[in-house]
């Protein structure tokens, strides 16, 4: 069972702030979301294999060969802060 | 300092790749703008996929094995979740289960003189995250400017076990490793950042606390020394050593603790799905028949082949540079008399200048030794040339041994020379005795005559001058 802790918990992993009011509400869906998934407990695995991926695809690469990056005024195209180049954020420490 | 234990954790960047883990940018961003070298899959853009660098993954193979590590049948990609800015997709393509290569070993000189194996307990790939620079200290700055050149960087952590027991073993394990990542042609340590170091210590019976992130050996030696001196004095208190994560402040030369992201278990580590998993076992054979010979083996030669002492051999095999300097040299003049001239005479000076032997020519080195080894110049002498050569002073050893007259035959006949001319010259000398400095010049001219010029006028007055004292 997810608890208000837990909410207030994941909101701080995530760096977002969550308000008194919305906690109780975070409560009902993350714990309804997994009431969703443990639907999955019904399946009767006995004897199946943990897998941790659902394609059987293996090895795929590419060579070590380098193209070209984009320009620093595109990388920085959507930043809504910068500074000599640079992304520019909050201080977090 | 049998109670203090140590292990580490040090991320290799595998920087003579040419491009990064999971897509292709250049790796080749030092020196540059910030933010130049970046695509949407390393700025972490939405419907951007990751796709693995094989070479990447050979690179990760060859290290492992040469750590003596066991290369795993699968491996597989995880995501390690944290949100900082450092990491643009708020997690770090990593490994979790399943590493690369686990349990491993390498051999390093302990502090009793004694040679030991250090065991590593895994080395796994991941991705580098960005770099963040503070306007004035970490503690201080009121914002963070982030560089996303380094995200995406291909990195190897390699972690050992607490089997380290002081600052300096710390010291001598890193040596080493840089010694062989060097030797397997991966790694350039020359390069900023290329290799950084997380290090766990505690005393026995107390936590441990965890420095992170401090670049340079010198950095990891003192970050160690520190924190051991804080807490044998806490302890001495008895005051209990909390287990937490301290930052290493360079200038203060101090350990400050610093509030931790997250904790291990926050992570939330779950398989990458935007990768495939990795089958690499029928890579290894190729892979292990084309290493090369590694340190430990080359001293081993070099002992057995050139006759060196153990010393010569440990000190011309610690980087493969100057081990294939070495034998160059070697094969062109006495390799004996060849170990002590490198080993002894020029890592010092180019130590001296915080110069690596790059650039050094193998032909002079080899001319040098050789007239050393059929007396045509001194020990002296040849220090002489070594270091004319380095300060750019003179083009060849020739050149700088007869322009200083550092042979040792010319030497003699200018002493020769002098002594004639100061027999021959009865008149000068009693003028020279009466008080006529100028006197001497004549001497100084029968002797340059004598040597047709070849000797220096000023080193000749000298020795002209000391002649006539004698009298």
């Amino acid at each position: 069972m997810i608890t208000r802790v837990d909410v207030e918990h994941i909101g701080w992993l995530a760096s977002i702030k969550i308000e008194d009011d919305e906690k109780d509400k975070l409560v009902e869906q993350f714990n309804s979301i997994l009431e969703y998934f443990h639907q999955l407990d019904e399946v009767d695995t006995e004897g199946v294999e943990p897998t941790y991926r659902v394609v059987e695809l293996a090895n795929i690469f590419r060579e070590d060969v380098a193209c070209p990056s984009l320009s620093q005024e595109e990388a920085l195209r959507n930043a809504p802060r910068r500074e000599n180049g640079y992304f520019k954020s909050p201080r977090i420490v | 300092m049998e109670d203090v234990i140590i292990g580490l954790e040090i991320h290799v960047q595998l920087n003579r790749l040419r491009s990064k883990m999971f897509c292709g940018c250049s790796t080749d961003y030092h020196n540059s703008e910030p933010n130049s070298h970046t695509c949407p899959v390393c700025l972490g853009l939405p419907g951007s996929l990751p796709v693995l660098n094989k070479k990447a993954v050979e690179f990760g193979i060859k290290v492992g094995l040469a750590l003596n590590c066991t290369i795993e049948e699968e491996t597989l990609f995880y995501r390690k979740n944290y949100y900082y800015p450092d990491l643009p997709k708020g997690f770090q393509i990593s490994q979790y289960d399943f590493p690369l290569a686990t349990r491993g070993h390498i051999m390093i000189l302990g502090d009793d003189g004694v040679e030991r194996d250090i065991r590593i307990n895994r080395a796994h790939m991941e991705e580098d995250p960005g770099r963040l620079v503070h306007a004035g200290t970490i503690d201080r700055a009121k914002y963070t400017m982030v560089d996303y050149n380094r995200c995406g960087m291909p990195l190897l952590e390699v972690v050992t076990e607490p089997d380290l027991r002081s600052p300096k073993e710390a010291r001598a394990f890193l040596d080493k490793l840089k010694s062989i990542l060097e030797y397997l042609e991966v790694f350039d340590g020359s390069l900023e950042g290329s290799m950084r170091v997380d290090a766990n210590i505690s005393l026995k019976g107390g936590d441990r606390t965890e420095i992170k992130n401090i670049s340079g050996f010198k950095g990891v030696e003192k970050a160690l020394s520190y924190e051991i001196t804080r807490q044998k004095n806490m302890q001495r208190r008895n005051i209990k050593v909390v287990q937490e994560t301290r930052h290493f402040d360079e200038i203060r030369n101090i350990t400050v603790s610093i509030r931790s992201k997250v904790g291990a278990h926050d992570y939330r580590y779950f398989p990458e799905c935007d990768l495939v998993g990795l089958r690499i076992a029928s890579w290894v054979p190729a892979i292990k028949a084309a290493l090369p010979e590694l340190p430990d083996a080359k001293r081993k030669r070099f002992v057995e082949q050139y006759n060196l002492s153990d010393d010569h051999a440990k000190s011309l095999t610690s980087e493969i540079k100057v081990a294939n300097f070495y034998e160059a040299v070697a094969a062109r003049a006495p390799p004996k008399l060849a170990a002590v001239w490198i080993a002894d005479v020029l890592k010092g000076e180019l130590n001296y200048r915080g110069r690596t032997i790059d650039g050094f020519s193998q032909e002079h080195m080899a001319g040098i030794v050789n007239m050393l080894a059929e007396g045509k110049i001194t020990e002296d002498g040849a220090v002489q040339v070594i270091r004319d050569l380095l300060d750019g002073r003179g083009s060849s050893p020739d050149e700088i041994v007869k322009s200083k007259g550092l042979g040792k035959a010319e030497d003699d006949a200018v002493q020769k020379a002098v002594r004639e001319a100061v027999a021959e010259s009865a008149d000068a000398v009693a003028d020279y005795k009466a008080g006529s400095e100028r006197a001497l010049n004549f001497i100084v001219g029968v002797v340059m005559k004598k040597t047709r010029g070849k000797a220096s006028p000023g080193e000749v007055h000298r020795l002209v001058k000391a002649e006539v004292e004698k009298i």
